[in-house]
């Protein structure tokens, strides 16, 4: 999973099925220092998180079948990769 | 999963089974500034709406082929949304 802040949302009606229902947000990949690393993307999100907050995302098609509860086998049509998993409270490394 | 901007067709009369009736699109993927922030590639249009100009959300890898009604298709570039509006709050620190 990574480490990102949230830097705000993108609206779109036309969309996937899929994604109707959930905010898609705009997230910075962070390293632990809460430093940029890399490419902003983007990520359903699923813990209600805003902009400005830390998170955790998930870039795995899989899981978020699971955590999606898809039906099994070849109906498992959510075609979603990243997702916003949990509010990060703290980080520290010691 | 990605900004893109649709910047042209793609017309393939002779290709995959799976792929007809499918609209191919040339994006140019772009940064939460709507920069450009990549190289130019050919996504599926899972919106069916989608048209030159056009401000879009994709998907990739195999992400992509569950976008579209037949999923056992060879495609790794779906677009999956028409954006209306991308709001980024100023940057703080």
């Amino acid at each position: 999973m990574k480490l990102c802040r949230v830097l705000g949302n993108v609206v779109a009606t036309v969309k996937h099925a899929s994604y109707h229902g959930h905010k898609l947000m705009i997230v910075q990949p962070v390293d632990e220092a809460q430093r940029e690393v890399g490419a902003s993307f983007l990520a359903v999100d699923l813990v209600q998180a805003g902009a400005g907050d830390l998170v955790l995302v998930m870039q795995e098609g899989n899981g978020v079948r699971q955590v999606l509860k898809a039906p099994e086998g070849k109906d498992a049509k959510i075609p979603i990769r990243s997702v916003v998993i949990g509010i990060v409270d703290a980080v520290s490394t010691s | 999963m990605y900004l893109g901007k649709v910047i042209g067709t793609v017309v393939a009369s002779h290709k995959y089974a799976g792929l007809t009736g499918v609209k191919l699109l040339v994006v140019e993927p772009l940064d939460h500034h709507q920069k450009p922030a990549g190289d130019a590639h050919v996504a599926v249009d899972a919106t069916f709406q989608a048209g030159p100009n056009d401000l879009v959300t994709l998907v990739g890898s195999r992400e992509a082929a569950l976008a579209l009604p037949e999923t056992f298709v060879p495609v790794d570039a779906a677009i999956v949304g028409i954006v209306d509006q991308v709001h980024v709050e100023r940057a703080r620190r």
